[in-house]
């Protein structure tokens, strides 16, 4: 049924019809409202879940550990700082292989301290072994989080995923949304079975310790995993297609950039306002596209790849650096492209956006217009220095 | 070939010879039974106990990280709620003094307010053992500990005394809370099944020894731990519903340098009289505080 209403609330509804039976958070701006909206739910009586009310976002991550090991369907959701403080137990659920759903509202990370979006915090789990979709728009919320389930449950995956939305833009904004019908949902995702579970009828170690003779191989087995969820998640988004009608989630989207000869690459919500920038230039007459990636981790090199060769002129635009480095999306742009076949003559990166400053069409037009210029690999747009 | 004993604990672990965690371990599992769940912080009892790909656990186990058995046991007690198991199972949390009463402790704290129905068992060692023996905030007055030296010009060994867990649990409200020693097996048995029989947050702190961190021989354990609660250093109580139900008595009072003298790890002060005195007024205050002399009528 089509709504209008905010983002976090979509998130709630969303998270509803897939059924968890444990949700547990710590209050942070931006996320506070999607676990408020749940807790509401919950007291309505219109969702039967277990809302426990932790005393730090490390403990959330450990409560929601603890009841997906137990083999009951489960829900975080944080920012930042929280997001920072459940960083060791985010490892840990992916080398356990327990197939958590979280929502990351997307904010800067301190010092100095800014409440406002930006994508630095999801950025410093991008090694953890979660899966990481980044939304465009709040549709595209709702429909990865339903999807989110369904990849992380796949056998042949069994890893968290986390959903990344940008904080404030996306949480706190409303928009016109449908959310799916449950007996659509109930079809699509079948009830949560797990195997390797906490259970008195059959006892099983979990989380054992492991030395040199047994590491790297559960480390590889994870790495396999992130290669079969490269398969299974167009997968997942066709089914997607089949029961719900709409085409969102699989791993990136291009924008006009089948003729392009300068495309963004770019994750989250600035692609909408990077996609008006294109019609614009393209009523202009210039070729320009973009390339939206839904699938950070992990990476789809190759239909990357095979978006871009190509395509001459290039640049990432993204909401975190690598201090000391450029982009995480650029570095990883870079080592994909790098030494292959086509008709790619730069890489450009930039950053924008950063502490929630306002990204502007104007800023976007400039960052088409530089591409024609000299490669540059960290240019922070809009800098006001002096 | 006939079966001994069984237990939900099996030998064939990698513990040290003479570790009173194992024993201690070995007892509340076996004493919870076949319908328990457990969460174990990191530290020696899960390093050697669950080394991939063996484990010493005939019950469900997990183990995530060194500080939050607390918060994973409250998640493992929601989903049983969920599932409407949680009258039928036992959820134990458990981890050593380090685990609980310094890195972990927000966690504990956290499921004690909340009210989980859960029983929290604290191996009090008395220091990181499985790091190589640094001290905690459990570890006692004037222990010779690897970051507690006796070194040239300061050599005092670790110059606080044991933060009071027993009762920072008192002080969250919650039905139970005890102490044990590996010292007294049946003791701990009895306490353990007290616990499990009330609905609510339970915690049992039980003193063990570690023959390699105290410095005493293997064969030792039982004594040394029963040294420290006949010496009144380490007093055996029992806090029901915010009252002191229970406490051992001592019949004999044996001098705290009884105990000092066997390990290790005080070795430095055993011909100090001052430091002595020092902590022979720890057991003084402990046996006044806790009334562990029979008072004759
Ligand atoms: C966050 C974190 N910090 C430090 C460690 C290192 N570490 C692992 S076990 C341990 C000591 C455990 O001490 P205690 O809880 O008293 O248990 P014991 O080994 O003495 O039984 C330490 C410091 C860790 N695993 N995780
Ligand atoms: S170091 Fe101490 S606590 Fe650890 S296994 Fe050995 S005896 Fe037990
Ligand atoms: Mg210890």
């Amino acid at each position: 049924m089509k709504q209008f209403i905010e983002g976090s609330k979509a998130v709630a509804l969303a998270v509803k019809l897939a059924r968890p039976g444990v949700i547990s958070a710590y209050p942070i701006t931006p996320q506070t409202h999607i676990v408020e909206e749940l807790a509401q739910l919950i007291a309505d009586g219109e969702m039967k879940a277990e809302f426990v009310n932790v005393e730090s976002e490390h403990s959330a991550a450990s409560v929601v550990l603890g009841s997906t090991a137990t083999g009951v369907r489960s829900f975080t959701a944080t920012s930042s700082q929280g997001f920072l403080l459940m960083i060791e137990v985010l490892f840990n659920i992916a080398g356990m292989r327990l197939p958590l759903v979280m929502t990351c509202a997307n904010r800067a990370i301190s010092a100095p301290l800014n409440i406002w979006n930006d994508q630095q915090d999801s950025m410093t789990a991008r090694d953890s072994g979660w899966i990481q979709l980044y939304a465009e728009n709040n549709q595209e919320v709702v429909d990865l989080h339903i999807q989110a389930y369904k990849i992380a449950e796949n056998k042949e995956i069994m890893l968290p995923v986390m959903v990344c939305m940008d904080g404030f833009i996306l949480t706190h904004g409303a928009e016109v949304v449908d959310i799916p019908d449950q007996t659509l949902v109930d079809k699509f995702l079948p009830a949560f079975e797990l195997s390797d579970k906490l259970d008195i009828n059959n006892p099983k170690t979990l989380g054992a310790f492991a030395d040199p003779d047994h590491y790297t191989e559960a480390r590889y087995a994870m790495q396999v995993a992130n290669d079969n969820a490269l398969k299974i998640i167009p997968q997942v988004a066709d089914e997607f297609k089949k029961i719900f009608g709409r085409v969102s989630g699989g791993l990136i989207e291009g924008y006009r950039i089948e003729d392009a000869e300068q495309v963004i690459v770019a994750m989250g919500s600035v692609v909408g306002t990077i996609k008006d920038v294109v019609d614009e230039l393209r009523a202009e007459g210039k070729k320009a596209g973009v390339l939206k990636i839904v699938t950070y981790r992990p990476f789809p090199a190759e239909v990357v790849y095979r978006a871009l060769k190509d395509i001459p002129q290039i640049a990432v635009l993204e909401k975190a650096v690598s201090l000391g480095a450029s982009g995480p999306l650029h570095i990883d742009l870079k080592s994909v492209l790098c030494g292959r076949e086509g008709k790619i003559s730069r890489v450009s990166g930039f950053v924008i956006g950063l502490g929630g400053r306002d990204i502007t069409k104007n800023s976007i037009r400039e960052v088409f217009d530089s591409l024609s210029k000299e490669e540059v690999s960290c240019k922070f747009v809009g800098l006001k220095l002096g | 070939m006939a079966e001994a004993f069984k237990t939900l604990f099996s030998p064939g672990h990698t513990a040290c010879a003479g570790c009173g965690q194992a024993i201690a371990a070995r007892l509340v599992v076996d004493t919870a039974g076949a319908n328990t769940i457990i969460a174990n912080n990191t530290g020696c009892l899960e390093v050697f106990s669950a080394k991939y790909p063996e484990t010493a656990w005939g019950v469900p186990w997990i183990h995530s990280l060194f500080e939050n058995a607390a918060a994973v046991a409250s998640g493992i007690e929601a989903a049983l709620k969920y599932l409407g198991l949680k009258d039928k199972i036992n959820i134990i949390a458990q981890a050593g003094d380090g685990g609980t009463a310094d890195i972990g402790l927000q966690a504990l704290s956290g499921m004690w307010e909340r009210g989980h129905d859960i029983l929290y068992v604290c191996y009090d060692n008395e220091a990181y053992m499985n790091t190589g023996v640094q001290r905690s905030g459990l570890t006692p007055f004037e222990a010779n500990t690897s970051t507690s030296p006796i070194g040239k010009i300061l050599a005092t060994g670790n110059l606080r005394p044991k933060k009071p867990m027993p009762e920072i649990a008192f002080a969250h409200g919650i039905p139970y809370v005890a102490t044990a020693s590996v010292g007294y097996p049946q003791d701990i048995q009895r306490k353990v099944k007290k616990a499990l029989a009330i609905k609510g947050p339970k915690y049992i702190q039980i003193h063990v020894s570690c023959p390699l961190g105290w410095r005493h021989a293997p064969n030792l354990t039982l004594d040394v731990s029963k040294l420290a609660v006949e010496t009144g250093l380490y007093p055996l109580i029992e806090y029901e519903n915010g009252k002191l139900t229970q406490v051992r008595k001592l019949t004999k009072v044996k001098p705290v340098e009884e105990y000092l003298k066997s390990q290790g790890r005080f070795k430095h002060i055993l011909n100090s009289p001052d430091a002595i005195k020092l902590i022979q007024a720890i057991a003084d205050s402990n046996i006044e505080k806790y009334g562990l002399i029979e008072k004759k009528a």
